[in-house]
């Protein structure tokens, strides 16, 4: 029974706080529970929710104030939600929960609340010296600071920026592209020393200079000289030397505003002290979100985390009682048209650490690598920064590169990316060069998206436009043009990535759980691990499916409508609708007979183009779906599975049967391969290629398996790979017979199949798990390796073809049969 | 007054799968079943690149294409947001386990709506 006196009443919340961590979390509340709240929201600034990150760029004269409006007006209105913006609260009774505020002409205004968010951000910090209440004298915090700072540059012309962090060099530079002479003053021993090391400091400072900016390093500001008039007119320092100033911006740091939360006696130590339900630790009414909130100790200023921190308190608000905000890393972009930078983690190094370090002054690229025991810790890139993400996913994984150590500095792009004209630089672009030639995205309509849109982060631009949403290669690309047009700071937290939307569980977890609780079936994982969804979705199903079937060969049901279509209807789909179909040639040899009954299906099936592929193998497209059976059967030849998710192709050269300089018969090893593996399903495609003499005509270096002969056996290759990124495999192991290639390519493609997440190549299986755990594995442990081999052949055993034995395979036939309702009688009026 | 014609049992069709339905003239009508047995029809082709949606994959109340992946909504046509587009709906109606089309519809319904050439075919179509 409910207890409530008006049960259809609804909750009072109340935020304090109008800036984007809070009105951020209203969204994501009202996009869990938009009917759960009354919502009031009170904000200090007169103006709605906008985007703070581009005050740099407004003051640069690069955006406009109405661009970086992030919700108008109206959107208050429409959701329902009222604002008292330009009013600041002043109290909150949390005995009787009532919030009190005043508004510039002194009318008070009182809202009572059920629950309470504290989202009052932060205050920059003043340097308590003479002069600084001067008129002239400004902080850089919000939109009446940054108008200030634009009159002036219409009517003065010297500024002084003291401070030369991040946010002073923003202030810094945008007053000097509106004509102003600045001056930048730092205590610091070099430029933003809290995010660059001291070369990439000096690389930045040099670079700035050249674009007229003057620095006073090291000086000690003694006090603000004002004029007859109470402006600020110069600026002396404790040697007693001064510098004229009509306008001095302090941007030497933010401190979180809490002074409200102190007069509540909410706990504040480095800011509103929460759990990590975002709940302040002494009045579970009251929760905290943002800059002004301290999560296990620390106040987080950057975008990114405090979003994350949104959609936490989202959940808890909306009574779902999910989620926990765990803390993040962070990194830093600096917002200065021009200047690329970008740092992680510890980039200073010290005791126990190593570095990798590429410096090359005059042409302005400094990168700094710090490595310990093994693991990426930090990073610090100055001019080329389109490494960045991956440095950083690198560093949040907290994966082993012991593997990639050698080609960790040239970063992931320089292995060979393709789709992008080899573009590094997004702010080299033009509007019209396409970022990501999977789906077509240019330049201008990913900036477009991202200003009509309001976008922060990757996963919105992806949703949106689609670009880095296929093969990922121009990920680097879309976070930098992110940066520049929303400036983005991201950073990530460092929790798993949930497999998708309908689960928070990662890939990983639901490999897991499957062995653990010996699910067989998906409705029973979806229900076992909480799905939010009743039979999940086309990115979860085929995954969970995939998953039951290779953890328990045998016993799991394979589900064909869980399965991709190509993979249901074993033939791949093409953009008419229509199919492709590629008989198995094993080894890529074939016969008169073949080519024969290859030919007849052609004319009697009138398929309209026949094409050798890259695999040796031929492939027959257009195809109508009625007739795939029909074309199966004449062609009589096993299936290649080119549709798959499982081995494709064993790629082979002539070998030492008939070629002058072959020293091993490769077609027989690239056949019996073949034969060992085929119907092998695998968390992706896999391809083989077996060369018969080093000069590998087989292309066996790009392989997930490469078996090169030599005069005294095989070298085994593993994880190449010659898609999105042409990755040359690694040289696994010396094998002398092979019996001994069978077992060893058997060994390493069941442990692929058992560890590899759900369309994860094995580079990236290999890259993630690291190169030297899979030869422990395979190479040491030959108990091991013999285990895996005999696990992958019972999994095959009797394995059916789906194009001969439907049943067997679980090919619904159903799916060939076209419906004719005129076939059917009776029309019921 | 409509005029039903019957496809199929709802048993004809796989769960969580659909079939195909001919017509005289224009696309087949996609015919899809969900787990709870509730059955939709839609003109066979996704409002993107016009991908069959008969061959994607079935969940809750959408189908994705299964040419690039976009979701659609059974009950209404249209691409789930950001996607934008819709495509045409049939009539259903379930009568003792026995699905029906609207005749009137099934004759009329969208019959212009063609597929993308693809193969030589589209070289003499352009040129």
């Amino acid at each position: 029974m409910d207890m409530r006196v008006n049960p259809k009443a609804k909750l009072k919340l109340v935020m304090v706080g109008n800036g984007m961590a809070g009105v951020r979390t209203i969204e994501e509340l009202l996009k869990l529970a938009p009917d759960l709240y009354d919502i009031t929201v009170f904000g200090a600034e007169p103006h709605p929710n906008y985007n703070r990150i581009l005050l740099s760029p407004v003051l640069a004269g690069e955006q406009t104030l109405d661009e970086i409006v992030l919700n108008d007006w109206a959107w208050y209105t429409d959701n329902g939600i009222t604002l008292h913006a330009g009013k600041t609260v002043t109290e909150v009774d949390r005995v009787k929960r009532m919030v009190r505020a005043t508004g510039a002409d002194g009318s008070v205004i009182e809202a009572p609340y059920d629950r309470l968010i504290m989202a009052t951000g932060s205050n920059p910090f003043m340097l308590p010296i003479p002069g600084k209440d001067l008129a002239g004298v400004l902080a850089y915090r919000d939109i009446a600071d940054t108008q200030a700072m634009i009159d002036a540059a219409t009517r003065y012309s010297h500024a002084v920026v003291i401070g030369g962090g991040l946010l002073g060099l923003e202030a810094a530079n945008g007053l000097m592209k509106r004509g102003m002479a600045v001056s930048v003053v730092h205590v610091g021993p070099w430029l933003m020393e809290r995010q660059l090391d001291e070369v990439a400091g000096q690389l930045l400072q040099a670079s700035l200079e050249e674009r007229g900016m003057t620095f006073l390093m090291g000086a000690q500001t003694q006090e603000l000289v004002g004029n007859d008039e109470g402006r600020v007119r110069a600026i002396r320092f404790k040697d007693g030397t001064e510098v004229p100033a009509d306008l001095v911006v302090m941007a030497v740091g933010i401190r979180p505003n809490t002074a409200l939360a102190e007069s509540m006696r909410l706990h504040v130590n480095k800011g509103i002290v929460v759990s990590d339900t975002l709940q302040t630790v002494t009045d579970p009414r009251i929760y905290a979100v943002g800059e002004c909130a301290a999560h296990r100790g620390i106040a987080y200023g950057l975008v990114a985390p405090l979003f994350e921190q949104g959609k936490v308190l989202a959940t808890h608000l909306a009574e779902f009682g999910i989620g926990r905000y765990v803390g993040s890393l962070t990194s830093t972009k600096l917002k200065v048209t021009g200047i690329d930078l970008f740092s992680a983690g510890n980039f200073t190094g010290g005791a126990n650490t190593e570095e990798i370090v590429m410096s090359d002054p005059s042409g302005g690229v400094y990168k700094k690598l710090v490595i310990q025991d093994d693991k990426l810790v930090g990073a610090c890139l100055y001019g080329d920064t389109v490494d960045g993400s991956w440095y950083f996913k690198l560093l949040r994984d907290g994966r082993s590169v012991a593997d990639i150590r050698d080609k960790l500095m040239f970063g992931e792009s320089n292995i060979g990316d393709v789709g992008h004209q080899g573009q590094s630089k997004a702010s080299a672009m033009a509007d019209t060069d396409e970022v990501c030639g999977c789906n077509g995205v240019t330049k201008g309509t990913i900036c477009k998206a991202i200003k009509d849109k309001g976008l922060f982060t990757l996963e919105e631009v992806r949703k949106q436009t689609k670009a880095s949403a296929s093969c990922g290669s121009c990920t680097g690309l879309v976070e930098q043009i992110l940066m520049f047009t929303a400036g983005g700071d991201y950073s990530a937290t460092p929790k798993l990535k949930a497999m998708c939307a309908c689960t928070d569980h990662g890939h990983q977890a639901v490999r897991d759980a499957i062995r653990q609780s010996k699910y067989t079936n998906t409705g029973a994982v979806f229900a076992g691990m909480g799905w939010r969804t009743p039979n999940g979705c086309a990115s979860c199903r085929p995954a969970v499916n995939y998953y039951l079937i290779s953890t328990w060969p045998k016993e799991a049901k394979d589900d064909p409508q869980s399965r991709f279509i190509n993979e249901r209807m074993h033939a791949n789909i093409q953009k008419d609708g229509t199919y492709s179909v590629i008989p198995r040639m094993w080894g890529g040899e074939t016969t008169a007979d073949e080519l024969r009954r290859i030919a007849d299906a052609v004319d009697k099936y009138k398929i309209p183009t026949v094409k050798v592929t890259g695999g040796q193998r031929i492939d027959l497209l257009g195809v109508k779906k009625e007739d795939l059976q029909a074309v199966w059967n004449d062609i009589g030849m096993p299936s290649g599975h080119a549709y798959a998710k499982a081995l494709r192709t064993v790629k082979t050269c002539v070998g030492s049967e008939w070629c002058r300089m072959g020293t091993q018969d490769s077609t027989q090893m690239g056949k019996d391969l073949e034969r060992a593996m085929w119907r092998m399903y695998a968390p992706h495609k896999v391809k083989f290629a077996v060369s018969g003499c080093p000069r590998n005509c087989a292309e066996a270096g790009i392989k997930d398996v490469g078996i090169i002969g030599v005069d005294s056996g095989w070298e085994m290759y593993v994880a190449g790979n010659g898609g999105i990124k042409t990755e040359v495999a690694h040289f696994f192991t010396k094998l002398k017979t092979a019996e001994e290639v069978l077992e060893y390519t058997g060994a390493f493609m069941q442990l692929y199949r058992l560890e590899g997440w759900y369309l994860e190549r094995t580079v990236h299986y290999v890259n993630r798990v690291g190169l030297d755990y899979v030869k422990k594995k395979i190479l040491d442990d030959h108990e091991g390796r013999k285990a895996l081999w005999a696990e992958l052949q019972f999994a095959l055993d009797g394995e059916p073809d789906p194009w001969f034995e439907h049943q067997k395979a679980a090919v619904d036939t159903r799916q060939f049969i076209p419906i004719k309702p005129v076939a059917m009688e009776g029309v019921i009026v | 007054m409509n005029a039903w014609i019957p496809i199929a049992r709802v048993d004809d069709i796989p769960v969580l799968g659909s079939r195909c339905v001919q017509r005289e003239q224009g696309l087949d009508v996609a015919v899809f079943r969900n787990a709870q047995d509730e059955v939709f029809a839609l003109l066979d082709r996704c409002p993107h690149k016009g991908g069959p949606l008969s061959q994607g994959i079935v969940f809750g109340t959408s189908v994705a294409c299964p040419l690039h992946n976009w979701t659609i909504g059974l009950d209404s046509g249209c691409a789930k947001e950001p996607d934008e587009g819709c495509t045409p709906r049939f009539a259903v109606k379930v009568e003792d386990g026995v699905v029906h089309l609207d005749v009137q519809e099934l004759s009329t319904l969208a019959t212009d709506l063609t597929r993308p050439l693809a193969g030589p075919q589209r070289k003499t179509a352009t040129a």
